[in-house]
Protein backbone atom coordinates (compact mmCIF):
# COMPACT_ATOMS: atom_id res chain seq x y z
CA UNK A 1 0.00 0.00 0.00
CA UNK A 2 2.60 2.43 0.75
CA UNK A 3 4.98 1.20 -1.91
CA UNK A 4 2.09 1.94 -4.49
CA UNK A 5 0.90 5.40 -3.09
CA UNK A 6 4.72 6.17 -3.00
CA UNK A 7 4.82 5.78 -6.46
CA UNK A 8 2.24 7.47 -7.60
CA UNK A 9 2.19 10.53 -5.31
CA UNK A 10 5.87 10.52 -4.23
CA UNK A 11 5.86 14.44 -3.24
CA UNK A 12 3.02 13.91 -0.48
CA UNK A 13 4.45 10.65 0.65
CA UNK A 14 7.93 12.42 1.86
CA UNK A 15 5.95 14.99 3.67
CA UNK A 16 3.01 13.48 5.23
CA UNK A 17 2.92 15.82 8.27
CA UNK A 18 3.42 18.72 6.02
CA UNK A 19 0.00 17.47 4.16
CA UNK A 20 -1.84 16.62 7.38
CA UNK A 21 -1.10 19.79 9.26
CA UNK A 22 -2.58 21.73 5.73
CA UNK A 23 -5.80 19.99 6.42
CA UNK A 24 -6.62 20.20 10.28
CA UNK A 25 -5.47 24.70 9.36
CA UNK A 26 -8.10 24.38 6.38
CA UNK A 27 -10.44 22.97 9.28
CA UNK A 28 -9.56 24.93 11.82
CA UNK A 29 -9.78 27.77 9.37
CA UNK A 30 -13.16 26.79 8.22
CA UNK A 31 -14.59 25.90 11.27
CA UNK A 32 -13.68 29.33 13.43
CA UNK A 33 -14.90 31.66 10.72
CA UNK A 34 -17.52 29.67 9.73
CA UNK A 35 -18.62 29.39 13.15
CA UNK A 36 -18.23 32.99 13.98
CA UNK A 37 -20.12 33.88 10.52
CA UNK A 38 -22.69 31.92 11.13
CA UNK A 39 -23.69 33.48 14.06
CA UNK A 40 -23.36 37.16 13.32
CA UNK A 41 -24.98 36.51 9.60
CA UNK A 42 -27.65 34.94 10.95
CA UNK A 43 -28.51 37.65 13.36
CA UNK A 44 -28.10 40.51 10.26
CA UNK A 45 -30.11 38.19 8.05
CA UNK A 46 -32.56 38.10 10.65
CA UNK A 47 -32.51 42.31 11.54
CA UNK A 48 -31.90 43.09 8.03
CA UNK A 49 -35.61 40.91 7.42
CA UNK A 50 -38.04 42.21 10.12
CA UNK A 51 -36.79 45.53 9.61
CA UNK A 52 -37.35 45.98 5.81
CA UNK A 53 -40.63 48.30 5.32
CA UNK A 54 -43.55 46.38 5.67
CA UNK A 55 -42.43 44.02 7.82
CA UNK A 56 -42.68 43.45 11.99
CA UNK A 57 -40.06 45.73 13.33
CA UNK A 58 -40.01 48.03 10.33
CA UNK A 59 -37.31 50.55 10.13
CA UNK A 60 -36.03 52.12 7.35
CA UNK A 61 -32.73 53.71 8.92
CA UNK A 62 -31.57 50.35 10.27
CA UNK A 63 -32.81 48.45 7.29
CA UNK A 64 -30.90 50.63 4.87
CA UNK A 65 -27.60 50.84 6.85
CA UNK A 66 -26.96 47.24 7.09
CA UNK A 67 -28.47 46.65 3.62
CA UNK A 68 -25.54 49.22 2.39
CA UNK A 69 -22.91 47.43 4.97
CA UNK A 70 -23.55 44.02 3.65
CA UNK A 71 -23.06 45.51 -0.22
CA UNK A 72 -19.79 47.40 0.52
CA UNK A 73 -18.36 44.02 2.30
CA UNK A 74 -19.42 42.30 -0.65
CA UNK A 75 -18.27 43.82 -3.50
CA UNK A 76 -14.37 43.82 -2.10
CA UNK A 77 -12.51 41.23 -3.41
CA UNK A 78 -11.27 38.90 -0.87
CA UNK A 79 -7.53 39.34 -1.42
CA UNK A 80 -7.77 43.16 -0.97
CA UNK A 81 -9.99 42.50 2.48
CA UNK A 82 -6.72 40.30 3.65
CA UNK A 83 -4.88 43.11 3.11
CA UNK A 84 -6.90 45.69 4.12
CA UNK A 85 -8.08 44.20 6.87
CA UNK A 86 -4.34 43.44 8.41
CA UNK A 87 -4.52 46.24 11.30
CA UNK A 88 -7.82 45.60 12.76
CA UNK A 89 -6.78 41.76 12.90
CA UNK A 90 -3.43 42.79 14.69
CA UNK A 91 -6.13 44.42 17.19
CA UNK A 92 -8.55 41.83 17.55
CA UNK A 93 -6.36 38.94 17.52
CA UNK A 94 -2.95 40.43 18.40
CA UNK A 95 -1.16 39.23 14.91
CA UNK A 96 -2.32 39.44 11.05
CA UNK A 97 -0.39 36.25 10.13
CA UNK A 98 -0.86 32.68 10.41
CA UNK A 99 -4.20 30.75 11.10
CA UNK A 100 -5.41 33.40 13.42
CA UNK A 101 -4.69 36.20 11.91
CA UNK A 102 -6.53 34.49 9.00
CA UNK A 103 -10.13 34.27 10.88
CA UNK A 104 -10.82 37.58 11.28
CA UNK A 105 -10.89 38.64 6.84
CA UNK A 106 -12.32 35.08 6.74
CA UNK A 107 -15.02 36.00 8.97
CA UNK A 108 -15.34 39.24 7.30
CA UNK A 109 -15.20 37.93 3.48
CA UNK A 110 -18.18 35.40 4.21
CA UNK A 111 -20.68 37.15 6.82
CA UNK A 112 -21.77 39.11 4.05
CA UNK A 113 -22.36 36.43 1.59
CA UNK A 114 -24.08 34.24 4.36
CA UNK A 115 -26.33 37.28 5.46
CA UNK A 116 -28.05 37.63 2.09
CA UNK A 117 -27.98 34.30 1.47
CA UNK A 118 -30.52 34.16 5.10
CA UNK A 119 -32.30 36.78 4.18
CA UNK A 120 -33.14 35.43 0.65
CA UNK A 121 -34.41 32.21 2.73
CA UNK A 122 -36.36 34.32 4.96
CA UNK A 123 -37.76 36.47 2.63
CA UNK A 124 -39.90 33.25 1.03
CA UNK A 125 -41.36 32.51 4.45
CA UNK A 126 -45.40 33.36 3.52
CA UNK A 127 -46.27 36.70 5.04
CA UNK A 128 -50.00 34.44 5.55
CA UNK A 129 -47.81 32.81 8.51
CA UNK A 130 -46.46 35.96 10.05
CA UNK A 131 -49.65 37.38 9.89
CA UNK A 132 -51.40 34.27 11.34
CA UNK A 133 -49.04 34.06 13.92
CA UNK A 134 -49.83 37.89 14.88
CA UNK A 135 -53.22 37.11 14.94
CA UNK A 136 -52.67 34.84 17.76
CA UNK A 137 -50.69 37.30 19.90
CA UNK A 138 -47.79 35.95 19.39
CA UNK A 139 -44.54 38.65 20.28
CA UNK A 140 -41.96 39.35 17.86
CA UNK A 141 -39.41 37.75 19.18
CA UNK A 142 -41.66 34.40 19.03
CA UNK A 143 -42.87 35.41 15.34
CA UNK A 144 -38.97 35.33 14.42
CA UNK A 145 -38.39 32.05 16.17
CA UNK A 146 -41.15 30.14 15.98
CA UNK A 147 -42.25 31.18 12.52
CA UNK A 148 -39.28 32.96 10.45
CA UNK A 149 -36.24 30.54 11.41
CA UNK A 150 -38.63 27.16 12.59
CA UNK A 151 -40.21 27.65 8.76
CA UNK A 152 -36.36 28.05 7.19
CA UNK A 153 -34.40 25.36 8.46
CA UNK A 154 -34.17 23.55 5.19
CA UNK A 155 -33.64 26.75 3.47
CA UNK A 156 -30.90 27.95 6.35
CA UNK A 157 -29.34 24.05 5.91
CA UNK A 158 -29.05 24.89 2.20
CA UNK A 159 -27.35 28.31 2.78
CA UNK A 160 -24.77 26.88 5.24
CA UNK A 161 -23.99 24.69 2.40
CA UNK A 162 -23.24 26.76 0.01
CA UNK A 163 -21.37 29.28 2.55
CA UNK A 164 -19.29 26.63 3.68
CA UNK A 165 -18.28 25.49 0.21
CA UNK A 166 -17.44 28.77 -1.03
CA UNK A 167 -15.52 29.31 2.82
CA UNK A 168 -13.17 26.57 1.82
CA UNK A 169 -12.69 28.45 -1.52
CA UNK A 170 -11.55 31.52 0.46
CA UNK A 171 -9.31 29.67 2.94
CA UNK A 172 -7.03 28.82 -0.56
CA UNK A 173 -6.48 32.22 -0.79
CA UNK A 174 -5.75 32.89 2.96
CA UNK A 175 -2.06 31.32 2.34
CA UNK A 176 -1.05 34.73 0.95
CA UNK A 177 -0.70 35.89 5.04
CA UNK A 178 0.73 32.69 5.72
CA UNK A 179 -2.06 31.12 6.82
CA UNK A 180 -1.07 27.74 5.80
CA UNK A 181 -4.02 25.27 4.51
CA UNK A 182 -4.32 23.02 1.61
CA UNK A 183 -4.90 25.55 -1.02
CA UNK A 184 -1.65 27.41 0.08
CA UNK A 185 0.06 23.98 0.55
CA UNK A 186 -1.28 23.19 -3.09
CA UNK A 187 0.59 26.49 -4.35
CA UNK A 188 3.39 26.09 -2.35
CA UNK A 189 4.70 22.63 -3.70
CA UNK A 190 1.71 21.99 -6.46
CA UNK A 191 2.39 24.92 -8.85
CA UNK A 192 5.75 27.00 -7.32
CA UNK A 193 7.98 23.42 -7.12
CA UNK A 194 6.19 21.72 -10.13
CA UNK A 195 5.03 18.74 -8.10
CA UNK A 196 1.77 17.94 -10.32
CA UNK A 197 0.39 14.92 -7.78
CA UNK A 198 0.55 17.56 -4.62
CA UNK A 199 -2.08 19.48 -7.00
CA UNK A 200 -3.71 16.72 -7.87
CA UNK A 201 -4.21 14.94 -4.05
CA UNK A 202 -5.10 18.10 -2.61
CA UNK A 203 -7.86 18.25 -5.24
CA UNK A 204 -8.92 15.23 -4.42
CA UNK A 205 -8.81 15.91 -0.61
CA UNK A 206 -11.07 19.35 -1.11
CA UNK A 207 -13.76 17.51 -3.46
CA UNK A 208 -14.40 14.92 -1.26
CA UNK A 209 -14.84 17.55 1.87
CA UNK A 210 -17.05 19.58 -0.41
CA UNK A 211 -18.88 16.91 -1.42
CA UNK A 212 -19.47 15.71 2.43
CA UNK A 213 -20.51 18.77 3.31
CA UNK A 214 -22.80 18.30 0.29
CA UNK A 215 -24.17 15.38 1.30
CA UNK A 216 -24.57 16.64 5.39
CA UNK A 217 -26.26 19.83 3.79
CA UNK A 218 -28.92 18.22 1.20
CA UNK A 219 -29.86 15.55 4.51
CA UNK A 220 -30.68 18.08 7.10
CA UNK A 221 -32.54 20.17 4.34
CA UNK A 222 -34.52 17.20 3.28
CA UNK A 223 -35.38 15.91 6.73
CA UNK A 224 -36.59 19.36 7.28
CA UNK A 225 -39.11 19.94 4.03
CA UNK A 226 -42.48 18.41 4.50
CA UNK B 1 -70.08 42.53 21.20
CA UNK B 2 -67.78 44.20 18.57
CA UNK B 3 -68.50 47.89 17.96
CA UNK B 4 -66.64 50.19 15.33
CA UNK B 5 -67.21 53.66 16.37
CA UNK B 6 -66.07 56.60 12.89
CA UNK B 7 -63.33 53.95 11.62
CA UNK B 8 -61.63 54.88 8.90
CA UNK B 9 -58.53 53.54 7.82
CA UNK B 10 -55.76 55.36 4.93
CA UNK B 11 -53.17 53.92 2.77
CA UNK B 12 -50.43 56.25 2.15
CA UNK B 13 -48.46 54.92 -1.24
CA UNK B 14 -46.13 57.47 -2.57
CA UNK B 15 -47.82 60.51 -1.92
CA UNK B 16 -50.91 58.37 -2.83
CA UNK B 17 -54.03 58.31 0.00
CA UNK B 18 -56.15 55.20 -0.24
CA UNK B 19 -58.92 55.24 1.75
CA UNK B 20 -59.62 51.44 2.30
CA UNK B 21 -62.12 52.00 5.12
CA UNK B 22 -64.49 55.09 5.38
CA UNK B 23 -66.22 56.44 8.69
CA UNK B 24 -67.71 52.76 9.33
CA UNK B 25 -70.23 52.62 12.55
CA UNK B 26 -72.10 49.62 13.44
CA UNK B 27 -71.98 46.62 15.53
CA UNK B 28 -72.00 43.27 15.75
CA UNK B 29 -73.80 41.23 18.73
CA UNK B 30 -72.66 38.46 20.73
CA UNK B 31 -73.12 35.11 19.34
CA UNK B 32 -74.46 35.95 15.96
CA UNK B 33 -72.81 35.27 12.49
CA UNK B 34 -71.99 38.61 11.13
CA UNK B 35 -71.00 38.77 7.20
CA UNK B 36 -69.29 41.64 5.46
CA UNK B 37 -69.82 41.37 1.76
CA UNK B 38 -68.03 43.45 -0.97
CA UNK B 39 -66.17 42.57 -4.21
CA UNK B 40 -62.68 43.26 -3.62
CA UNK B 41 -60.97 46.24 -2.41
CA UNK B 42 -63.76 47.31 -0.82
CA UNK B 43 -62.15 47.45 2.21
CA UNK B 44 -63.93 44.22 3.79
CA UNK B 45 -60.61 42.43 5.09
CA UNK B 46 -58.89 45.93 5.99
CA UNK B 47 -61.95 46.40 8.35
CA UNK B 48 -62.20 43.09 9.94
CA UNK B 49 -58.60 43.23 10.45
CA UNK B 50 -59.17 46.56 12.50
CA UNK B 51 -60.87 43.86 15.22
CA UNK B 52 -57.60 42.78 15.75
CA UNK B 53 -55.55 45.43 14.88
CA UNK B 54 -53.20 43.65 12.29
CA UNK B 55 -54.56 46.72 10.63
CA UNK B 56 -54.91 50.20 12.98
CA UNK B 57 -57.37 52.48 12.33
CA UNK B 58 -56.00 56.01 11.39
CA UNK B 59 -58.82 57.30 13.33
CA UNK B 60 -61.84 56.00 15.30
CA UNK B 61 -62.59 53.73 18.24
CA UNK B 62 -62.94 49.84 17.80
CA UNK B 63 -64.62 48.26 21.22
CA UNK B 64 -64.82 44.51 21.90
CA UNK B 65 -67.06 43.89 24.87
CA UNK B 66 -66.86 47.29 26.84
CA UNK B 67 -62.77 47.57 26.11
CA UNK B 68 -61.87 50.14 23.64
CA UNK B 69 -59.12 48.13 22.08
CA UNK B 70 -57.52 50.98 20.03
CA UNK B 71 -56.34 52.10 22.96
CA UNK B 72 -54.74 49.14 24.62
CA UNK B 73 -50.90 48.74 24.86
CA UNK B 74 -48.81 46.32 23.01
CA UNK B 75 -48.88 43.91 25.54
CA UNK B 76 -52.68 43.63 26.57
CA UNK B 77 -53.17 43.56 22.91
CA UNK B 78 -51.82 40.28 22.38
CA UNK B 79 -53.45 39.32 25.04
CA UNK B 80 -56.85 40.22 23.58
CA UNK B 81 -55.75 38.66 20.39
CA UNK B 82 -55.77 35.12 21.69
CA UNK B 83 -59.23 35.83 22.44
CA UNK B 84 -59.61 36.14 19.01
CA UNK B 85 -59.32 33.59 15.99
CA UNK B 86 -58.99 34.34 12.35
CA UNK B 87 -58.57 32.00 9.26
CA UNK B 88 -57.47 32.96 6.39
CA UNK B 89 -57.75 32.52 1.97
CA UNK B 90 -54.82 30.87 2.16
CA UNK B 91 -54.97 28.88 5.67
CA UNK B 92 -51.54 29.77 6.02
CA UNK B 93 -50.68 26.79 8.10
CA UNK B 94 -47.30 26.06 9.47
CA UNK B 95 -45.44 23.68 6.20
CA UNK B 96 -42.52 22.75 8.97
CA UNK B 97 -45.51 21.52 11.44
CA UNK B 98 -47.87 18.49 11.94
CA UNK B 99 -51.35 19.28 12.17
CA UNK B 100 -51.14 18.26 15.64
CA UNK B 101 -48.08 21.03 16.19
CA UNK B 102 -50.17 23.88 14.16
CA UNK B 103 -53.14 23.01 16.24
CA UNK B 104 -50.62 23.15 19.38
CA UNK B 105 -48.90 26.26 18.13
CA UNK B 106 -51.08 28.99 20.14
CA UNK B 107 -51.20 26.98 23.26
CA UNK B 108 -47.39 27.76 23.64
CA UNK B 109 -47.32 30.28 27.39
CA UNK B 110 -51.13 29.55 28.24
CA UNK B 111 -49.85 27.76 31.03
CA UNK B 112 -51.29 24.48 30.33
CA UNK B 113 -49.15 21.44 30.59
CA UNK B 114 -48.18 18.97 28.51
CA UNK B 115 -51.16 16.12 29.21
CA UNK B 116 -53.87 19.26 29.15
CA UNK B 117 -52.43 20.24 26.17
CA UNK B 118 -52.70 17.06 24.44
CA UNK B 119 -55.91 16.74 25.58
CA UNK B 120 -57.24 20.38 23.88
CA UNK B 121 -55.26 19.73 20.98
CA UNK B 122 -56.72 16.01 20.50
CA UNK B 123 -60.13 17.79 21.45
CA UNK B 124 -60.29 20.30 18.67
CA UNK B 125 -58.74 17.76 16.32
CA UNK B 126 -62.11 15.45 16.88
CA UNK B 127 -64.53 18.98 16.44
CA UNK B 128 -63.36 19.53 13.15
CA UNK B 129 -63.39 15.52 12.49
CA UNK B 130 -59.90 15.27 11.49
CA UNK B 131 -58.05 13.57 14.70
CA UNK B 132 -56.86 10.62 12.17
CA UNK B 133 -54.56 13.20 10.23
CA UNK B 134 -52.56 14.48 13.85
CA UNK B 135 -49.37 13.52 12.85
CA UNK B 136 -49.74 14.42 9.06
CA UNK B 137 -47.84 17.37 7.59
CA UNK B 138 -50.00 20.05 6.22
CA UNK B 139 -48.60 19.45 2.23
CA UNK B 140 -50.65 16.25 2.67
CA UNK B 141 -53.82 17.46 3.14
CA UNK B 142 -56.45 18.27 0.94
CA UNK B 143 -57.52 22.19 0.81
CA UNK B 144 -60.69 21.62 3.31
CA UNK B 145 -58.60 19.48 5.31
CA UNK B 146 -56.06 22.22 5.73
CA UNK B 147 -58.59 24.74 6.59
CA UNK B 148 -60.36 22.57 8.98
CA UNK B 149 -57.15 22.57 10.92
CA UNK B 150 -56.89 26.39 10.71
CA UNK B 151 -60.41 26.40 12.14
CA UNK B 152 -58.97 24.58 14.94
CA UNK B 153 -55.56 26.37 15.75
CA UNK B 154 -57.39 29.16 15.72
CA UNK B 155 -59.70 28.16 18.21
CA UNK B 156 -57.22 26.32 20.58
CA UNK B 157 -57.45 29.09 23.07
CA UNK B 158 -61.17 29.24 23.53
CA UNK B 159 -61.60 32.40 21.58
CA UNK B 160 -65.02 34.33 22.02
CA UNK B 161 -64.46 35.60 18.22
CA UNK B 162 -63.35 34.06 14.95
CA UNK B 163 -62.79 35.88 12.08
CA UNK B 164 -63.04 34.56 8.78
CA UNK B 165 -61.39 35.99 6.26
CA UNK B 166 -62.58 34.76 2.50
CA UNK B 167 -62.09 31.18 4.00
CA UNK B 168 -64.00 29.37 1.32
CA UNK B 169 -63.02 31.33 -1.19
CA UNK B 170 -60.09 28.82 -2.25
CA UNK B 171 -62.52 25.59 -1.77
CA UNK B 172 -64.81 23.88 -4.06
CA UNK B 173 -68.17 24.12 -3.93
CA UNK B 174 -68.52 20.94 -1.71
CA UNK B 175 -65.73 22.01 0.51
CA UNK B 176 -67.83 24.99 1.41
CA UNK B 177 -70.76 23.77 2.28
CA UNK B 178 -68.82 21.36 4.69
CA UNK B 179 -66.74 24.52 5.58
CA UNK B 180 -70.21 26.55 6.63
CA UNK B 181 -71.58 23.75 8.16
CA UNK B 182 -68.70 23.29 10.84
CA UNK B 183 -69.03 26.94 10.81
CA UNK B 184 -72.33 27.01 11.82
CA UNK B 185 -71.76 23.99 13.85
CA UNK B 186 -69.35 25.58 15.93
CA UNK B 187 -71.55 29.02 16.99
CA UNK B 188 -74.31 26.75 17.60
CA UNK B 189 -72.32 24.40 20.01
CA UNK B 190 -69.94 27.12 21.33
CA UNK B 191 -71.77 30.03 20.87
CA UNK B 192 -68.52 31.44 19.57
CA UNK B 193 -69.49 35.15 17.77
CA UNK B 194 -68.19 34.77 14.19
CA UNK B 195 -67.33 37.60 11.64
CA UNK B 196 -67.47 35.80 8.14
CA UNK B 197 -65.77 38.29 4.88
CA UNK B 198 -66.17 36.95 1.90
CA UNK B 199 -67.40 38.03 -2.04
CA UNK B 200 -69.70 35.10 -2.43
CA UNK B 201 -73.37 35.70 -1.51
CA UNK B 202 -73.90 31.92 -1.22
CA UNK B 203 -72.06 32.40 2.35
CA UNK B 204 -73.87 34.97 3.33
CA UNK B 205 -77.19 33.22 2.80
CA UNK B 206 -76.15 29.92 3.95
CA UNK B 207 -74.79 31.29 7.28
CA UNK B 208 -75.31 34.60 8.38
CA UNK B 209 -77.60 36.19 10.49
CA UNK B 210 -77.14 39.51 9.62
CA UNK B 211 -74.79 41.46 6.65
CA UNK B 212 -73.02 44.60 6.00
CA UNK B 213 -72.39 45.41 2.39
CA UNK B 214 -69.30 47.07 1.33
CA UNK B 215 -68.49 49.71 -1.36
CA UNK B 216 -65.41 51.80 -1.72
CA UNK B 217 -64.38 51.40 1.75
CA UNK B 218 -67.86 52.21 3.23
CA UNK B 219 -70.73 50.17 4.57
CA UNK B 220 -73.81 51.09 2.21
CA UNK B 221 -76.42 48.74 3.67
CA UNK B 222 -76.35 46.97 7.12
CA UNK B 223 -79.22 44.91 8.82
CA UNK B 224 -80.82 41.25 8.69
CA UNK B 225 -79.76 39.18 5.49
CA UNK B 226 -83.43 37.87 4.62
CA UNK B 227 -84.15 42.08 4.66
CA UNK B 228 -80.76 42.83 2.87
CA UNK B 229 -81.53 39.85 -0.15
CA UNK B 230 -85.83 40.93 -0.55
CA UNK B 231 -85.40 44.65 -0.68
CA UNK B 232 -81.42 46.00 -1.43
CA UNK B 233 -81.78 49.34 -2.03
CA UNK B 234 -77.83 49.93 -3.03
CA UNK B 235 -76.65 48.97 -6.34
CA UNK B 236 -73.95 46.86 -4.99
CA UNK B 237 -76.59 45.21 -2.98
CA UNK B 238 -78.71 44.69 -5.96
CA UNK B 239 -75.73 43.25 -8.13
CA UNK B 240 -75.01 40.61 -5.80
CA UNK B 241 -78.44 39.76 -5.72
CA UNK B 242 -78.42 39.54 -8.95
CA UNK B 243 -75.85 37.54 -9.37
CA UNK B 244 -76.93 34.44 -7.08
CA UNK B 245 -80.13 34.03 -9.49
CA UNK B 246 -80.58 33.50 -13.33
CA UNK B 247 -83.55 35.99 -13.22
CA UNK B 248 -82.04 38.79 -15.26
CA UNK B 249 -81.13 36.42 -18.35
CA UNK B 250 -84.27 37.28 -19.29
CA UNK B 251 -82.92 40.38 -20.69
CA UNK B 252 -80.55 38.49 -22.18
CA UNK B 253 -83.14 36.92 -24.13
CA UNK B 254 -84.95 39.85 -25.03
CA UNK B 255 -81.92 41.83 -26.32
CA UNK B 256 -81.31 38.55 -28.38
CA UNK B 257 -84.77 38.97 -29.24
CA UNK B 258 -85.18 35.41 -29.33
CA UNK B 259 -88.43 33.33 -30.67
CA UNK B 260 -89.55 32.77 -26.77
CA UNK B 261 -90.05 36.57 -25.83
CA UNK B 262 -91.70 37.27 -28.82
CA UNK B 263 -94.85 38.11 -27.58
CA UNK B 264 -97.98 37.39 -29.04
CA UNK B 265 -101.24 39.62 -27.88
CA UNK B 266 -102.00 38.74 -24.30
CA UNK B 267 -99.37 38.17 -23.45
CA UNK B 268 -96.75 39.68 -20.88
CA UNK B 269 -93.47 38.67 -19.15
CA UNK B 270 -93.63 39.69 -15.59
CA UNK B 271 -91.49 38.71 -12.79
CA UNK B 272 -92.71 38.46 -9.22
CA UNK B 273 -90.54 38.28 -6.38
CA UNK B 274 -91.00 37.40 -3.01
CA UNK B 275 -90.46 40.32 -0.68
CA UNK B 276 -91.78 39.03 2.57
CA UNK B 277 -91.57 35.87 5.15
CA UNK B 278 -93.65 33.02 5.16
CA UNK B 279 -95.14 32.99 1.50
CA UNK B 280 -96.45 29.39 1.86
CA UNK B 281 -99.55 29.91 -0.43
CA UNK B 282 -99.49 28.49 -3.89
CA UNK B 283 -99.46 31.58 -5.95
CA UNK B 284 -98.81 30.21 -9.79
CA UNK B 285 -102.06 27.75 -8.87
CA UNK B 286 -104.24 30.63 -7.62
CA UNK B 287 -103.51 33.14 -10.29
CA UNK B 288 -104.31 30.61 -12.60
CA UNK B 289 -107.00 29.48 -11.51
CA UNK B 290 -108.65 33.58 -9.85
CA UNK B 291 -108.03 35.08 -13.20
CA UNK B 292 -108.10 32.44 -15.64
CA UNK B 293 -104.53 33.05 -17.06
CA UNK B 294 -102.10 30.82 -18.60
CA UNK B 295 -98.90 30.68 -16.80
CA UNK B 296 -95.61 29.96 -18.41
CA UNK B 297 -92.64 29.58 -16.10
CA UNK B 298 -89.28 30.69 -17.96
CA UNK B 299 -87.11 31.41 -15.24
CA UNK B 300 -87.06 30.86 -11.61
CA UNK B 301 -85.10 30.98 -8.81
CA UNK B 302 -86.54 30.12 -5.19
CA UNK B 303 -84.06 30.00 -2.09
CA UNK B 304 -84.53 29.08 1.52
CA UNK B 305 -83.14 31.69 3.98
CA UNK B 306 -83.69 30.03 7.61
CA UNK B 307 -87.41 28.63 6.86
CA UNK B 308 -88.09 31.26 4.34
CA UNK B 309 -88.57 31.42 0.77
CA UNK B 310 -87.13 34.21 -1.01
CA UNK B 311 -86.60 34.52 -4.76
CA UNK B 312 -88.44 34.67 -7.67
CA UNK B 313 -90.06 33.89 -10.96
CA UNK B 314 -89.90 35.11 -14.61
CA UNK B 315 -93.06 33.74 -16.19
CA UNK B 316 -95.25 34.77 -19.30
CA UNK B 317 -98.55 35.06 -18.64
CA UNK B 318 -101.07 35.05 -20.99
CA UNK B 319 -105.21 36.25 -20.85
CA UNK B 320 -107.13 39.12 -21.05
CA UNK B 321 -105.50 42.41 -20.66
CA UNK B 322 -107.82 43.47 -17.58
CA UNK B 323 -106.93 40.03 -15.89
CA UNK B 324 -103.31 40.21 -16.13
CA UNK B 325 -104.19 43.89 -14.34
CA UNK B 326 -106.19 42.41 -11.53
CA UNK B 327 -103.46 39.51 -11.25
CA UNK B 328 -100.43 41.62 -10.74
CA UNK B 329 -103.12 44.21 -8.30
CA UNK B 330 -103.63 40.53 -6.42
CA UNK B 331 -100.56 39.92 -6.16
CA UNK B 332 -98.99 43.24 -5.11
CA UNK B 333 -101.78 43.34 -2.02
CA UNK B 334 -99.92 39.94 -1.14
CA UNK B 335 -96.66 41.70 -0.94
CA UNK B 336 -95.42 40.33 -3.65
CA UNK B 337 -93.77 42.26 -6.38
CA UNK B 338 -94.35 42.36 -9.80
CA UNK B 339 -92.59 43.94 -12.24
CA UNK B 340 -93.45 43.93 -16.65
CA UNK B 341 -90.74 43.30 -18.04
CA UNK B 342 -92.47 42.82 -21.30
CA UNK B 343 -95.78 43.99 -22.61
CA UNK B 344 -97.47 42.57 -25.88
CA UNK B 345 -101.13 43.66 -24.44
CA UNK B 346 -100.84 47.14 -26.74
CA UNK B 347 -97.98 45.88 -28.70
CA UNK B 348 -100.42 45.64 -31.63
Amino acid sequence: MEETLTKYIPNIMNKLPVFYQSIEETFIMVGWSGAISFVIGLFLGIVITVTKPGNILQNRMIYHVLDKIVNFFRSIPFIILLAGLVPLTRMIMGTAIGVEGAIVPLVFGCTPFFTRQIETTLADVNPGLIEAAQSMGLSNIDIIIRVYLKESVAGIARATTITIISLIGLTAMAGAIGAGGLGDFAIRFGHQRNQPDVTYTTVVVLVIIVTVVQIIGNYVAKKNTH
Amino acid sequence: MIRFENVNKDFNTKGNTVHAVRNVNFEIDKGEIFGIIGFSGAGKSTLVRCINLLERPSSGKVYIGDEEITALSVKELRKHRKKIGMIFQQFNLFASRTVYQNVEFPLKGSGLTKEQKKQKVEKLLELVELKDKANAYPSSLSGGQKQRVAIARALANDPEILLSDESTSALDPKTTKSILDLLKKLNTQLGITIVVITHEMQVIKDICDRVAVMKDGEVVEYGDVFDIFANPTHKTTKEFVERTTNLCRVYDLIDENREIVRLKENQAILRFKYLERNISEALVSQLSRKFALDINIIFGNIEMIGDNPIGGLVSIVKGKSEDIDAAMQYLRDKNVGVEVILDGRNAN
